[in-house]
């Protein structure tokens, strides 16, 4: 600003200088997201109901607007769609609780002082480095196809050790325990490889926010006299609770992006039907995030901010 | 007789000392502390397993050699060990100078993305302009709507990229990711400026304070005297980036870009390549070559996360990530 532009009165309060700033530093991700991130999803809206074919010949598109025909044909035609959407969702929420619970409860181990722990927790961030995408795939495949050295579910390890699961389950079921809890529990068993390995990152944010609790608050309660049991409910939980939260919500859209709707978008999309595929993004899309934002109203109701 | 009365009564009246009870209390905490130790390490020790096994299994076997992969006595430890593997998996990936273009590459990408995250988060979290609420809602919205969903509209944009008819096909080159970082719109982007947005509130304000009476600018204050102090927090979002960005798959098959400048496309051809160029047909031993693939594949990020490592987890608990 110059001496010339004062004089005629041009010179911005403070607040207005402090926006103008302040949208200075937002500018790239602004001008981002309003072109890519809005206007892809705009656009996504519009090819839902469109047939679009690619020219072979010269690379053009040719769109045809066929209404809500490619809804129609997702909800009513498709052979799978439905079957993989309700699966894929009963899959986060199946994985969601345990995920949490998993990386809550290692994170409450790693968090005291012991010999090597560092290297234990380099260990546990480690399936964030292989399982990721491109290399996490290829592993996969590499295990389905040898067969090699470890089993790590339980149906294989009960195949290599010569155990019968199902007396176990049995004997569980004797016990009088509801189906319903007893189907949940030899589920998770089942996917405690898949839990381990998308823990990962919740389990780091977990230690990051135990070593934010102020220790004050733990002499107080060791003062008072309260055992170890009634800290880590009236002390860790309410004070995690923001962060389980956090860790809902990555969770969750983790568990989206690697789900098999997405996969069958991907490949939806990759034999060129491309409204089809923006059918199941958009609606997929849609009903995660209304579980997610029930989830987290529910959750938030119960939290409680210390600051 | 009256000897053993003695020691009952010695006996007797360490019972009921203090001393007695410290004692009684100390074997118990003792015994306590050592169950759980047990425990724990019972439980770190059967996680660690999960975790590691695959990765034990992928690199023994990068090592075995024919008849050690047909023999169904070797389990895990070769007996004739090779390091043909390793040759051919070098020799067919084109390796050296395709992983120096993919550091290139993710180097690159994580280095727009410190600098573009690091800028909004700061102006997020330092300045008061009209919508700021609404739009760091939209932040929160990148996080929850991932890319996978506006998948084909974005691989369209970068098709047909430009104005009008002036239109150029960015397919196959690394510019449609570096456009979308540059913007703040890549792979996770929307979670670094929250990170970053979190950190910069965490740090005291006297600091900016001090640079305005001094009279610094405020890109001054911003690259001079907060970017110096946000190690952590860059510490934090590099590693995420790197590892990340490395491992990508959804922006390499989107924009289909060049098996010649990402090293993970490449591992997805190589068992072909491999079995075409060397005449091998057994499914076995094409895995073998593929497994010592995998591990060259995964050597650079490994080294770089365990180098990084330290600091990384320090730079998570100090960046208030969950603040």
């Amino acid at each position: 600003m110059t001496v010339k532009e004062r004089k005629k009165g041009f010179r911005l309060s403070y607040e207005q200088r402090n926006s103008v700033r302040g949208y200075a530093f937002i500018l790239p991700w602004l001008i981002g997201f309003l072109v890519f991130y809005v206007g892809c999803l705009i656009q996504l809206v519009q090819f839902s109901f469109l047939d679009i074919k690619i020219d072979a010949a010269t690379g053009s598109r040719i769109d045809n607007f066929v209404g809500l025909g490619n809804y129609i044909e997702a909800f009513t035609a498709h052979a799978t769609f439905k079957q993989v959407l309700t699966s894929s969702v009963m899959d986060m929420l199946i994985d969601l609780p345990m995920i949490i619970f998993f990386s809550l409860f290692v994170s409450l181990m790693l968090n005291r002082k012991f010999k090597g722990r560092a290297v234990v927790r380099a260990i546990f961030f480690l399936p964030v480095i292989l399982s990721a995408d491109a290399v996490g795939a290829a592993i996969t495949r590499a295990m389905e196809l040898m067969n090699v050295g470890v089993s790590s579910t339980s149906q294989e390890m009960t195949m290599a050790g010569g155990v019968s699961v199902s007396y176990y389950i049995q004997l569980f079921g004797d016990l009088a325990l509801p189906p319903a809890l007893l189907e949940y529990i030899v589920g998770a068993v089942n996917r405690i490889a898949t839990i381990i390995k998308g823990s990962g990152v919740q389990i780091i944010l977990f230690i990051a926010a135990l070593q934010s609790i102020p220790g004050s608050l733990y002499e107080v309660a060791k003062i008072e006299g309260a055992t170890g049991y009634e800290t880590l409910w009236k002390v860790t939980i309410p004070m995690l609770m923001p962060h389980i939260i956090t860790n809902t919500i990555y969770t969750l859209v983790d568990r989206f992006t690697t789900s098999q709707v997405v996969q069958l978008a991907n490949e939806t999309y990759q034999r060129y039907n491309y409204g089809l595929s923006s059918v199941f993004s958009l609606t997929s899309t849609m009903i995660t995030i209304l579980i997610l934002g029930l989830i987290v109203y529910l959750l938030n109701k119960r939290a409680f901010y210390y600051n | 007789m009256e000897k053993t009365k003695k020691k009952l009564d010695a006996w007797q009246e360490f019972r009921t000392s203090p001393k007695y009870y410290a004692k009684r209390i100390r074997m118990r905490n003792n015994l306590k502390n050592f169950l759980l130790g047990l425990f724990r390490f019972i439980i770190i020790v059967g996680i660690s397993y999960v975790i590691l096994a695959p990765v034990i299994g992928i690199i023994t076997q990068s090592f075995f050699s024919r008849q050690d992969s047909i023999n169904p006595m070797v389990f895990t430890i070769p007996i004739n060990p090779t390091l043909e593997r390793y040759e051919m998996s070098l020799k067919y990936m084109d390796y050296l100078p395709i992983l120096g273009r993919t550091l290139l590459y993710v180097g690159g990408v994580t280095v727009l993305q410190l600098l573009i995250c690091s800028m909004v988060g700061y102006g997020f979290a330092r300045y008061n302009f009209p919508f700021k609420k609404l739009l760091f809602g939209f932040v929160v919205v990148m996080i929850v709507v991932p890319l996978n969903t506006i998948q084909f509209p974005l691989y369209v944009t970068f098709r047909y990229f430009g104005i009008g008819s002036h239109t150029v096909n960015l397919l196959k080159t690394p510019w449609p990711t570096i456009i979308l970082t540059a913007f703040g719109c890549g792979l996770r982007s929307g979670l670094y400026i929250y990170i970053f947005n979190q950190f910069f509130r965490g740090l005291p304000k006297e600091i900016e304070e001090a640079a305005l009476v001094d009279g610094a600018s405020p890109w001054y204050t911003y690259f001079g005297i907060m970017l110096p102090n946000a190690s952590p927090a860059i510490i934090t979002v590099a590693v995420f980036s790197i590892v990340w960005q490395y491992n990508d798959s959804f922006f390499a098959n989107t924009f289909n870009i060049s098996d010649s400048i990402l090293i993970t496309r490449k591992l997805d051809t190589l068992i072909n390549v491999i079995a075409n160029g060397e005449k091998i047909y057994t499914i076995r031993e094409q895995q073998l070559y593929f497994n010592a693939g995998v591990v060259l594949v995964l050597l650079p990020v490994v080294i770089i996360y365990l180098l990084l490592q330290r600091r990384f987890i320090e730079g998570v608990e100090r960046s208030g990530i969950v603040g």
